[in-house]
């Protein structure tokens, strides 16, 4: 029982960890935290099982049509939610703009897709057993992205430009960044992640609209714990929180897992409320 | 009167709809009545206080549940219907604050996503109970007794509900409590300087809405007869919130008529059933990016009249004597050995300074050399690392800007901090919020108490208003007047507290000549009542003219300290700051 717990604890656990990322990838830029992190991993999945099962395609083209969609629709966030409400970034129109986006893009999927849970195909035919593929391949997914970001933050003149843009976005302007290029550079970076988030995890949560406000919720978590804008706390809190999850699970039973999750949520962030990993608020007179 | 007939329009046709005979109408309007219960106390939460709850049909489930299982006897006996909506209420009432909690300590975002979650557990939970709640198969609701067992006796029991909470709800939104709600919403520092302590308010409103959302829910299982977990979709959420912001912030009657049309929307639009929520979404996207005022600011018409054509502001000193009184012990404000410093750099340096009631003390330095920080540490928004303060011989504590108002501290801002959908008179108001007797329930009731209360404070408003030359401009959204009406009116706010000691940062910055003398001879004034005034200014003649004691700092030190005649002359203040 333990070995499953860990495997698929493990595995769900890492796409949270994804989707924990595609928030802070869209907040690092705008400071905008967006409804629409979930649905991308919702339509990941989706697409993949649309470009896989049902128009027949490889998966290496499948995934990269998957990537490249949900890429687009990133784009789409940023100029249809997001720019225009940053402006007045104060009064949080943010929240009512990318809520309403993505329940666009959930009813959306219900009605011109499908209401029930679709199947999501087969990638590798690896693995059986706790070392099925569907278990790790969300976990492998998870180390490239860090490793992916990791150099692209690190070692690319882009990567530079996203953190300057993050750590100050006036002083970034001054130096002559493209800030609004960057921006959307950005969200499709996230749409991709999300994506891969999706469709790496698909064999286990399947082709279905009604994971967009659960990978919300469950994605937001190990932000909010880990801190706004920390990769590296929403990767820990991501595994943490799936492991804690599949394990209520297996002991308590489903309901109370859930019920054990958003207790621990909010006790958590009442006790700190910039999160394990993050630092104080900044002043405000 | 004239804000009341559009009310009393809907209210007759809501009495007389029953000539119609149509029971099919009687739903549809039983419907509405009872979806504005749980709008109208959301209402509050959302339009007033600015705290976006999402999830709120989380609440509506677990009063429906609660009424129906309670009435249904899965559990124990059944119990007669009112005491079950009772027992809904109140645990509708402690589910509102839990969902609450991370609304009292963190950011926007949290909340939303919190009752997003919440909303999502609660039907899971509605779901898998199934002993109690029936599962997916669902479980009848409470049948209410005679007359109210018929399609039109239950409508009338709706709608007087339904009127009761307008009528409630829009004596809570014009008191106090109301005015404190859109303060937090528009300016939480001003609200905290005025002596507002959100957690409290909050947990007010949240008991409130709460226990009329689980009411309403209770009703709402009556209608349907029969409920399962289907029945509360979170597209229903999506309706209670939309109709709140097509409503328009601040207002009653614009969720009023938003929950109504929404309501109506997919009767008349049947066809569209299947895209219903795609289509709120989209309306809630149009709302936000087109009409951020919603239904309510296209048919308030006074925002639009044009002010009046002099606006010159002329302060009164002559209010002052009403409105301040005369203090009779002179007491003093000392701070000693101030520490505070922000990582490596130290900003305030082993502070030491006496701020006497009856004179005016400047603050003068140059950038960077902690006036405003030391304000800020009087007013409780920093923690200084050393040091005492204290009032007399009683010690001001570190931290706390919420409790500096009930200490008879009250201070104006940098850049003015408005509430700028509430009307002059309003903001001004806010000053004394802390003054207020009448409780949450005199409110709710417009009891005599708090409407005399109510008066007083008006009245005293109009008096701070004058002081400082705003009269005119008291029936004024805040967000129309100009900078340097902004600054007088948060003087105003400020006296309105009839402060022990009032600090004042940068009050002239930003206008003209003419205006900088009459604030001078404003501030004196103030000072000759027994307030102490701490003024922080880079005007070194408004300083030189009006301050009985200037202290000047310089990198977190006292550079100087005496009489505006000894600081003009003093060597090093010359050379550091005011030069030669």
């Amino acid at each position: 029982m333990l070995a499953s717990i860990l495997a698929s604890g493990l595995a769900v656990g890492a796409v949270y960890a994804l989707i924990g990322i595609t928030y802070n990838t869209m907040f690092s830029t705008s400071r905008v935290m967006s409804f629409t992190a979930g649905q991308l991993g919702m339509l990941g999945g989706v697409f993949g099982s649309l470009f896989i099962l049902r128009l027949g395609l490889p998966v290496i083209p499948g995934l990269l049509a998957t990537l490249a969609v949900c890429a687009l629709i990133g784009v789409v966030t940023e100029i249809v939610a997001v720019r225009p409400v940053l402006k007045s970034l104060d009064q949080h129109l943010y929240v009512l703009s990318t809520l309403a986006l993505a329940l666009l893009i959930q009813h959306a999927t219900a009605l011109e897709w499908s209401t029930e849970p679709q199947p999501f195909p087969r990638l590798l035919g690896l693995g059986a057993g706790i070392w099925d593929e569907k278990y790790w391949l969300p976990v492998v997914a998870c180390i490239v992205t860090i490793l992916g970001l990791e150099y692209l933050y690190r070692y690319t003149l882009v990567g530079r430009a996203f953190v300057a843009i993050a750590e100050d976005n006036f002083a970034a302007r001054a130096l002559g960044l493209p800030e609004r290029n960057l921006r959307m550079a950005s969200y499709a970076l996230a749409g991709a992640v999300g994506a891969l988030a999706g469709f790496s995890g698909g064999q286990l949560l399947l082709a279905f609209f009604a994971n967009g406000p659960l990978l919300n919720f469950y994605g937001f978590i190990p932000v909010a714990l880990g801190g706004l804008g920390n990769n590296r706390g929403a990767v820990i809190g991501g595994l943490l929180l799936g492991l804690f999850q599949q394990a209520a699970n297996f002991m308590v039973g489903g309901i109370f897992s859930s019920v054990a999750v958003f207790t621990l949520f909010i006790v958590v962030l009442l006790a700190r409320p910039q999160g394990m990993f993050g630092a104080p608020q900044a002043r405000r007179v | 009167m004239a804000r009341l007939w559009p009310f009393l329009a809907l209210l007759a046709l809501a009495l007389l709809l029953p000539l119609t005979g149509n029971e099919y109408w009687a739903l549809i309007a039983t419907r509405a009545c009872i979806y504005w219960v749980l709008v109208a106390g959301l209402n509050l939460i959302v339009g007033f206080a600015g705290q976006l709850a999402i999830g709120y049909v989380a609440l509506l489930a677990i009063g429906a549940y609660t009424a129906s299982v309670f009435t249904a006897g899965t559990v124990m006996e059944p119990l007669p219907a009112f005491v079950a909506l009772g027992i809904a209420a109140a645990a509708g009432a402690v589910a509102g604050v839990v969902v609450g909690l991370p609304a009292l300590r963190l950011r926007t975002f949290y909340f939303a996503m919190t009752t997003l979650g919440f909303a999502t557990i609660v039907t899971q939970i509605t779901l898998a109970w199934q002993d109690v709640t029936g599962g997916g198969i669902g479980i009848p609701g409470p049948a209410l007794p005679a007359p109210m067992d018929t399609a039109w006796g239950f409508y009338y029991f709706c709608l007087a509900l339904a009127v009761v909470c307008t009528w409630a709800t829009a004596n809570l939104a014009r008191s106090r409590f109301g005015r404190a709600l859109v303060a937090i919403r528009d300016s939480e520092v001003a609200a905290e300087a005025s002596g507002i302590a959100k957690p409290r308010l909050l947990v007010m409103i949240f008991l409130f809405a709460g226990a009329l959302a689980a009411f309403a829910g209770g009703l709402f299982a009556t209608l349907q007869t029969y409920i399962t977990p289907d029945a509360f979709t979170f597209d229903l959420s999506l309706l209670f919130f939309i109709a709140i912001l097509i409503g328009g912030r601040g207002s009653i009657l614009g969720p009023l008529l938003g929950t109504i049309l929404l309501t109506l929307l997919p009767e008349v639009a049947a066809p569209l059933a299947a895209w219903s929520t795609f289509l709120y979404a989209a309306l809630l996207l149009v709302i936000v990016l087109a009409m951020p005022g919603g239904i309510a600011a296209l048919i308030d018409r006074s925002s639009r009249r044009p002010l009046p054509e002099d606006r010159t502001i002329r302060p009164r000193a002559e209010a002052l004597a009403t409105l301040i009184g005369e203090r009779g012990e002179r007491a003093v404000l000392s701070l000693r050995g101030i520490v505070l410093a922000f990582g490596g750099v130290r900003a305030i340096d082993g502070l030491d300074l006496d701020l006497r009631q009856g004179e005016v003390h400047g603050l003068i330095g140059p950038n960077g050399s902690g006036k405003t920080t030391t304000l800020n540490v009087i007013s409780g928004y920093y923690r200084p690392q050393a040091g005492s303060m204290a009032i007399g011989t009683a010690e001001l504590p570190v931290g706390q800007p919420e409790g500096r108002a009930g200490r008879g501290i009250a201070r104006t801002f940098q850049t003015p901090r408005m509430i700028g959908e509430a009307t002059v008179l309003e903001n001004v108001m806010i000053g004394a919020t802390i003054e207020g007797r009448a409780g949450f329930l005199e409110a709710m009731l417009s009891l005599p108490r708090q409407r005399a209360e109510e008066r007083v404070m008006a009245e005293r408003a109009r008096l701070a208003l004058e002081a400082v030359g705003l009269a005119g401009l008291a029936g004024v959204r805040a967000d129309r007047l100009q900078h340097s009406e902004l600054r007088f009116m948060e003087i105003a706010r400020a006296l309105m507290l009839r402060p022990e000691f009032l600090m004042l940062d940068e009050p002239a910055a930003g206008l003209s000549v003419e205006e900088i003398k009459r604030l001078g001879a404003l501030i004196r004034a103030v000072s000759r009542r027994g307030v102490g005034v701490l003024l922080v200014e880079h005007h070194a003649d408004l300083i030189f003219d009006i301050c009985d004691q200037v202290t000047v700092l310089n990198l977190g030190r006292v550079l100087a300290a005496g009489t505006p005649a000894e600081i003009r002359v003093h060597k090093e203040v010359v050379s550091a700051y005011l030069g030669a």
